[in-house]
């Protein structure tokens, strides 16, 4: 079962600690290592991105950034054997922010990919 | 004291947790016969460390290095297995002397020694449940009980077998193990080679008993398929050095990322030719050509494996039966017949040749390991397209209707009595 991670938060005003990217790099190591992350990458500001809108018929392209209050931050693919697997997987990434970069707030969220078993 | 804020009643429930262990187990079993020096005892040390967490985690919430809990229980509870082994041989050898403090040490040795390369013994785990003294298919259910985290019952649906076949397959495995005194080691240089292919085999075997079901309505399992690819991964991260590893992370990558586009909407098997190619996974292609990549950047002589990644490569790259590289397909299958030869190898080449230099050259071969392939469906299908692509009408019909008398499945025998029609 693949599931796709998308993970957005608002980030406090400190700077996002080494340790934070260390701690993220090295439970991917481990999560590769147990072969059950696929592909992952960070993403960058919606400033540096584009909207293209369909809605009443009308095609409606805008520049970033985009107004909502949290910011995709990067994305994951897991492939595992249940839903528990994929949200433990999470969890221990979320808790890596939860420990080293006080303020940060954010969510992961959790959908399976379709047809991909 | 705080009391910590309660965590939601998911992180507390019996799935969340036995799925920690679950990912978490094969380490601790590694780390454990280490210790002990007995997979059983592992295995039931850590089935214990499961029992306590199942008690404790509901009440006291989940602890938050989760896996390092279950690692530190399991551990205690060897360490006190020990001292009571101790115990008892001390008291059997006379009380009296300074057992105590040596006991203690080697306590705290191996207290200290745990944390140390878990990598090491999970791929020394490896190779004791791949050992060539048990049989393919014992190898097979040991390596998924113990590498793969799954229950006999699991192994049973996947190989459609009771569950206490599987589990007495298991328990006599590791009866074997033991008295033939297997070492908990990575074998020496000499023997490697032989060892990493005795761990390739299980592996495969797992994945094509999910792609090519054997038995069973199904004819893909692809649970199996990707619990073999997981393992697969999984070596390849342990064994970096080794080309052939990744020669069959590769080949398993780009198999599967054609699963999906193997059965028709009814479900009938599609062959290369005939699948919708914008149904193929990118992702898989793309990791598989990443890992055979890994491969040649070892600068061997490539193995069995890397060559059949690379045919499987050919068809990931090319948008088409006509855009395929079948000159290169061709030579690959020549390469794979000196590595391995088989007369199935030799008719896929003569297929190969076909497509790149025309039937007639793929048909000399085809008839040449015509004699050692009695009984073999593709062989007369084979010679029926070939033979049909030279305008030799009468000879292909009589080849297609030998290939429809020999298959099992119904589906194929309709394709072949069409084939036969077309004829004429």
């Amino acid at each position: 079962m693949r599931y796709l991670m998308l993970l957005s938060g608002t980030n406090p005003e400190t700077a996002p600690p080494p340790e934070l990217f260390e701690a993220i790099m090295k439970l991917g190591g481990e999560a590769a290592q147990a072969g059950v992350l696929l592909d992952t990458a960070g993403l960058l500001p919606s400033a540096t991105g584009a909207r293209v809108a369909l809605a009443g018929g009308q095609l409606t392209i805008t520049d970033g950034p985009f107004t909502e209050s949290k910011e995709l931050i990067s994305y994951a693919l897991y492939e595992v054997r249940s839903k528990e697997e994929a949200v433990e997987w999470s969890s221990r990434f979320m808790k890596l922010h939860r420990d080293l970069w006080p303020g940060w707030e954010g969510k992961t969220d959790i959908l399976q990919v379709m047809g991909a078993e | 004291m705080t009391t910590p804020p309660s965590p939601p009643d998911y992180m507390r429930s019996r799935a969340a947790i036995e799925t920690v262990w679950r990912i978490e187990s094969p380490r601790i079993v590694a780390a454990l016969t280490r210790i002990t020096g007995d997979i059983g005892t592992a295995e039931e040390l850590a089935q214990d460390a499961l029992v306590i967490a199942l008690e404790q985690w509901p009440v006291h919430g989940v602890p938050d290095g989760p896996g390092a809990w279950l690692m530190a229980t399991a551990k205690h509870r060897a360490i006190d297995l020990i001292r009571r082994r101790a115990n008892y041989a001390r008291k059997l050898e006379e009380v009296g002397r300074a057992m105590e403090t040596s006991t203690e040490s080697s306590a705290d040795e191996v207290d200290d020694h745990i944390g140390d390369h878990i990598g090491d013994d999970l791929l020394r785990l490896i190779f004791v449940a791949c050992h060539p003294v048990l049989s393919a298919p014992s190898r097979a259910a040991l390596t998924l009980r113990l590498i793969g985290g799954l229950t006999t019952h699991e192994i049973g649906r996947a190989f459609l077998m009771p569950e206490p076949t599987i589990a007495q397959r298991i328990v006599r495995a590791k009866r074997t193990i033991a008295d033939k005194k297997v070492p908990f080691a990575i074998p020496a240089p000499g023997e490697l080679a032989s060892r990493v292919g005795s761990v390739l085999e299980v592996i495969y075997l797992v994945f094509n008993e999910g792609y090519a079901a054997t038995a069973g309505a199904d004819w893909m399992r692809p649970e199996l398929c990707a619990e073999a690819l997981r393992l697969g991964r999984l070596l390849a991260g342990l064994m970096p050095a080794q080309p052939e590893v990744h020669g069959l992370v590769a080949l398993m990558e780009l198999q599967a990322s054609r699963l999906r586009a193997r059965a028709s909407d009814t479900g009938d098997p599609l062959l290369l030719a005939d699948q919708d190619r914008r149904r193929w996974d990118r992702l898989l292609i793309r990791r598989g050509l990443d890992a055979l990549r890994r491969a040649e950047a070892l600068g061997q002589a490539p193995g069995p494996y890397e060559v059949q990644a690379e045919i499987a490569a050919c068809h990931a790259r090319a948008a088409s039966v006509a855009d395929t590289d079948w000159e290169r397909v061709a030579a690959l299958y020549t390469v794979l017949g000196h590595l391995s030869p088989s007369p199935v190898v030799e008719l896929n080449r003569a297929v190969a040749v076909a497509m790149a230099y025309g039937p007639s050259r793929g048909l000399e071969i085809a008839d040449r390991v015509a004699s050692s392939l009695p009984g073999y469906v593709q062989l007369p299908a084979v010679r029926g397209d070939l033979l049909f692509r030279l305008g030799r009408l009468g000879e292909a019909r009589a080849e297609f209707a030998r290939a429809a008398s020999l298959t099992a499945n119904e589906t194929e025998r309709a394709l072949y009595r069409a084939r036969a029609n077309d004829c004429g």
